[in-house]
């Protein structure tokens, strides 16, 4: 069974979001690297863009595929996770901690109120 | 087959190192037989049928007029005057159609009896360097049909027997898309089924695994076997997708020969070339732009992450003038561009 930490906020589409303040740090799920399988590739945005709710702004590629991966929230990219880039491998060992994509300065902290709790992502992915 | 049952990358090394149970099922099993079959066949495929002694097998093409590659295909002679053909599944229709349409116009049509069987039949390729180890525990005794050995392991490269499996009869063929030993075991949907299970319970101390379609592909590009409708399709000529080996152009006159003979005789204008990346990258895709010294000059017909050896490689086309190992390519991914070099095939071989 994937895990879903009680602490993050989820998208539909499998990505986390951890928030601290006026700032959030944005991952994809446990549940998304086990189906993407075999992680090889990350692709982050630069720091500094400004990236709206939706927005494709990271890609990564598996041995099968490549994927998008959409921010969301909207706000601008604070910083990104230089790690993920050098070891992708982390995204499949460690999705929710060591591989995290960015932070974001986030516009709109009303946008954090669509978002799935740990409960309704536990329904979705079934 | 699913894409996957466990990992692609677990699943690849899992066939490179011990070894792996691919379901195919989806290809194609046609039959061609009757007095005037290897002629028949020889008028409609690229490779010299009439090398082929009873249980021996060779890949072959199927070409339109221009050329252009209907199919790729595996062909069997089972006994003197009977074929089977094993078919890629996305071509079962066309090909069985081509074949109708080709029958209605040879001479001897009435002395050929030709069947598309692949609805009833299933079919697993059992893949890996220990795969000799259990396979005669699955698939044992002697072969009643084919190259009659005695016991399943004595099939030499290429050579396919029939064995009986309970009730049943199936093919055992010792070949495969892997790049490594193993067998391709045909035969009714019911006995198919079981020899899954037997082969994994009896593969089970060797590391034998179940491996799905994206293993099967990440094997299939490091040695560089063509996939119909990447490196092949009907616009594309054997020669130019570097199977021109089995384009055998002294046995008689065949469709498509007459561009094929021009075009080893005056060479082509595009061939498919094998590269590696060069850089840190995201792996290559098909369809990513292939350039030369700022120009586009061709696209990536396969390509992925390769699992044995940790790197981006692929194939695509290019103009003949750069199809030369060590020039030096770029691949266009997302926009940007990363650099890559033309490698002999097979890209990966074993040590």
């Amino acid at each position: 069974m994937s895990n879903v930490p009680n602490d993050l906020k989820y998208a539909k589409s499998h990505e986390w979001v951890r928030v601290s303040g006026d700032t959030a740090t944005v991952g994809i799920t446990d549940h998304a690297q086990h189906e993407l399988t075999d992680i090889v590739f990350v692709e982050l945005p630069a720091v500094g863009r400004k990236v709206k709710a939706g927005e494709a702004c990271a890609v990564v590629e598996s041995v099968k595929t490549a994927s998008d991966i959409y921010s969301p929230v909207s706000g601008e990219i604070l910083e990104v996770n230089q790690a993920v880039v050098d070891k992708p491998e982390l995204v499949n060992t460690d999705p929710h901690g060591n591989g995290w994509f960015y932070k974001i300065k986030l516009s709109d902290a009303a946008e954090l109120n669509a978002l799935l709790t740990p409960e309704n992502y536990k329904a979705q992915i079934g | 087959m699913p894409v996957q049952y466990t990992s692609i990358v677990d699943e690849h090394l899992t066939v490179r190192s011990a070894a792996g149970i691919f379901d195919i099922s989806h290809m194609g099993e046609i039959t061609v037989s009757g007095s005037a079959a290897a002629d028949f066949l020889n008028h409609i495929l690229t490779n010299d049928i009439r090398k082929l002694a009873i249980g021996q097998g060779q890949y072959t093409l199927m070409c339109n007029e221009r050329g252009g590659v209907i199919d790729d295909l595996y062909a069997y002679r089972i006994a003197q005057e009977f074929f089977l053909l094993i078919v890629n599944a996305s071509r079962i229709e066309v090909d069985a159609t081509w074949i109708r349409q080709q029958l209605e116009k040879f001479p001897q049509r009435n002395e050929i009896q030709f069947t598309d069987g692949s609805d009833n039949y299933a079919a697993v390729a059992v893949q890996g360097p220990k795969v000799k180890d259990f396979i005669a525990e699955v698939i044992s005794g002697n072969a009643v049909g084919g190259t009659k050995v005695g016991c399943v392991t004595d099939l030499k490269k290429n050579e396919i027997g029939i064995f009986h499996f309970e009730k049943e009869n199936v093919f055992a063929a010792r070949t495969g898309y892997s790049g490594e030993d193993g067998f391709e075991i045909i035969g009714l949907n019911a006995a198919i089924e079981k020899i899954w299970d037997k082969t994994l319970a009896a593969g089970k101390p060797f590391g034998c695994v179940p491996a799905g379609l994206g293993a099967r592909d990440t094997l299939r590009t490091e040695v560089c076997y063509p996939l119909y409708g990447h490196e092949l399709d009907e616009n594309t000529t054997p020669i130019e997708a570097g199977v021109g080996f089995f384009v055998v152009l002294d046995k008689g006159d065949f469709i498509g020969r007459e561009v094929l003979a021009a075009q080893k005789a005056n060479g082509v204008s595009k061939k498919c070339v094998a590269f590696k990346m060069t850089d840190k990258s995201a792996p290559p895709r098909p369809h990513y732009p292939v350039w030369i010294k700022d120009a586009k000059v061709g696209e990536v017909v396969s390509g992925t992450q390769s699992p044995s050896l940790g790197i981006g490689i692929g194939m695509g086309y290019v103009p003949t003038e750069f199809a030369k190992a060590d020039t030096k390519i770029e691949i266009e991914i997302r926009g940007k561009r990363a650099a890559a070099v033309i490698v002999k095939k097979p890209i990966y071989t074993k040590i």
